[in-house]
């Protein structure tokens, strides 16, 4: 029944958008608005498919930066969370310190990170790290606090060791908290990993779609800019769906979340 | 009380929380093997406490408490209190995994206990989809898998329907006598003290004490025609007067 209304529920949003770009290939047709202004949606797909070679290894950079960054984002922020959750003082001492690297926005942060950090590659790992720790640092610590007071209980009844409090009771009481986290950190990883890598305003090779953006804007392609902006989209909406599907995966049959209503 | 040691006893006992509530004070309760000793009070009264107490989840700032170190102990929460991401199997087999009992071994224990408790066709079902009646048998099934000698409730069936609660009862009254156990059961219902108990241990307000101890007697094997009879009736108005002068 979940998996039929989720079904449906794809519909509507389906129906919006192939309406949108209907609209806009009508209005850029019927107003002859040149493409250098507004491209028709058709021609931006068409310049996709065409540029789509040299398009796909900025694309693989920037999925890579954004899941590397990622990676290290879980590794800090889940790690961090246990050391909090162990220790009240550690937590104080260090809480304000993320969030002051969470509330300054990564933009203003960028070009310093860029002088101090050598490789480019690394300097733009380090900013869409910096931007997708903070919402698994957050939402683990509390996950992790969650576990309820009489199951606290009942284990030290029982005598668990701390491993087997951690294992049986606080990972899977910090888990629907740490992937709902998991599901806003990889949207804002690739923000980060995009808005570094403008302001690098790198060049070359080994770069992302946000250079290939850049490079479009200078030599007026508009319609390029737009199929990179689209593959931008493309990536961010799959890693929404991936985690949306792991959540679903892992949380199904137990949790409030994946089952609406009583 | 002589005779053999007692399963459970606590003497003078006190307990003041940091926050200042004064919950025990002066709280004498001594439990003999195979008595069923319900604790009457409203709540608020420290009722509780003196479970977490005996329980030993909680330490005493005066007085002693003394459990048989023989007897092992199961607790029943005022909540069901299962794990929501393990089905009924996995929230049964609880204890006996942080004992660290083989698997095998503790299949056969699992089943014996969801069968005592009538849920043996649910190892797989999760707790959401069990009703309240349920997950709270799930709940006396996971305390009674270790074979305890003494099992401590705290109001477990506060929370549901009269009927759904009388069957519990009845439960519970079957699985005392088949498995051998010592029960302290923490209630603010006079009736339910006096269906369940040999013995009714009325509380005063904070600080809580025991300020009476009703005996019950009744038919070794209760049911509605305990309910209807005058003794009943008669325990429960004593139970109810000493329960009103306590809390004047």
């Amino acid at each position: 029944m979940t998996a039929g209304r989720r079904g449906a529920g794809w519909l509507p949003a389906a129906v919006v958008a192939f309406a949108v770009l209907l609209g806009w290939e009508a209005l850029v047709r019927l107003r002859g608005i040149p493409p250098y202004l507004l491209p028709a949606p058709s021609l931006i797909a068409q310049t996709l498919w065409r540029d789509l070679p040299s398009l796909l290894p900025s694309l693989w950079f920037t999925v890579r930066i954004t899941f590397g960054a990622l990676l290290l984002a879980v590794a800090g922020g889940v790690g961090l969370a246990v050391v909090f959750a162990l220790s009240r003082r550690v937590e104080t001492a260090l809480f304000p310190l993320a969030i002051v690297l969470q509330v300054t926005p990564i933009v203003a942060i960028a070009p310093l990170i860029l002088i101090y950090v050598e490789s480019t590659t690394a300097a733009l790992l380090v900013c869409a790290f910096i931007v997708a720790f903070f919402p698994i640092l957050a939402n683990t610590v509390v996950g992790l606090r969650s576990a309820d007071a009489n199951l606290r209980d009942l284990f030290t009844l029982y005598g668990a060791t701390r491993w087997q409090r951690l294992r049986l009771l606080l990972v899977p009481s910090a888990l629907p908290y740490f992937l709902a986290g998991l599901r806003i950190a990889g949207g804002l990883a690739l923000i980060g990993a995009v808005v570094a890598e403008f302001t690098a305003g790198a060049a070359g090779r080994e770069t992302g779609l946000a250079s290939r953006i850049l490079e479009a804007s200078f030599r007026t392609e508009i319609p390029r800019m737009f199929a990179a902006l689209a593959l931008v989209s493309a990536v961010g909406v799959a890693i929404f769906a991936v985690f949306d599907w792991l959540a679903r995966r892992l949380l199904g049959r137990w949790h409030d979340t994946e089952h609406p209503g009583p | 009380m002589s005779g053999p040691a007692p399963v459970l006893s606590m003497r003078g006992v006190a307990v003041r929380y940091p926050n200042g509530v004064h919950a025990l004070g002066g709280f004498d309760l001594s439990l003999a093997r195979g008595e069923f000793v319900s604790l009457l009070g409203p709540s608020g009264c420290g009722k509780s406490t003196a479970l977490r107490l005996a329980a030993g989840l909680l330490g005493a700032d005066a007085g002693r408490v003394e459990r048989d170190a023989s007897a092992r102990l199961g607790f029943v929460f005022q909540e069901p209190t299962l794990m929501p991401w393990a089905d009924v199997f996995d929230n049964v087999r609880l204890p006996l995994r942080l004992q660290g009992r083989p698997t095998g071994e503790a299949r056969d224990a699992v089943m014996r206990a969801l069968a005592g408790v009538g849920l043996a066709d649910f190892a797989q079902a999760y707790p959401r989809e069990l009703s309240g009646g349920m997950r709270m048998r799930v709940s006396i099934a996971r305390a009674l898998v270790t074979r305890p000698a003494l099992l401590l409730l705290d109001e477990p069936f506060a929370a549901l329907d009269e009927i759904t609660r009388q069957r519990l009862d009845d439960d519970l009254l079957r699985l005392w006598r088949d498995e051998d156990l010592t029960v302290l059961f923490v209630t603010h219902s006079v009736w339910e003290s006096v269906y369940l108990s040999t013995r009714v241990a009325v509380l005063s307000a904070r600080p809580g004490r025991v300020v009476e101890t009703l005996e019950v007697t009744g038919p070794a094997r209760r049911d509605e025609s305990f309910r209807a009879s005058e003794g009943y009736v008669r325990t429960c108005v004593r139970a109810s007067a000493a329960l009103r002068a306590a809390h004047a």
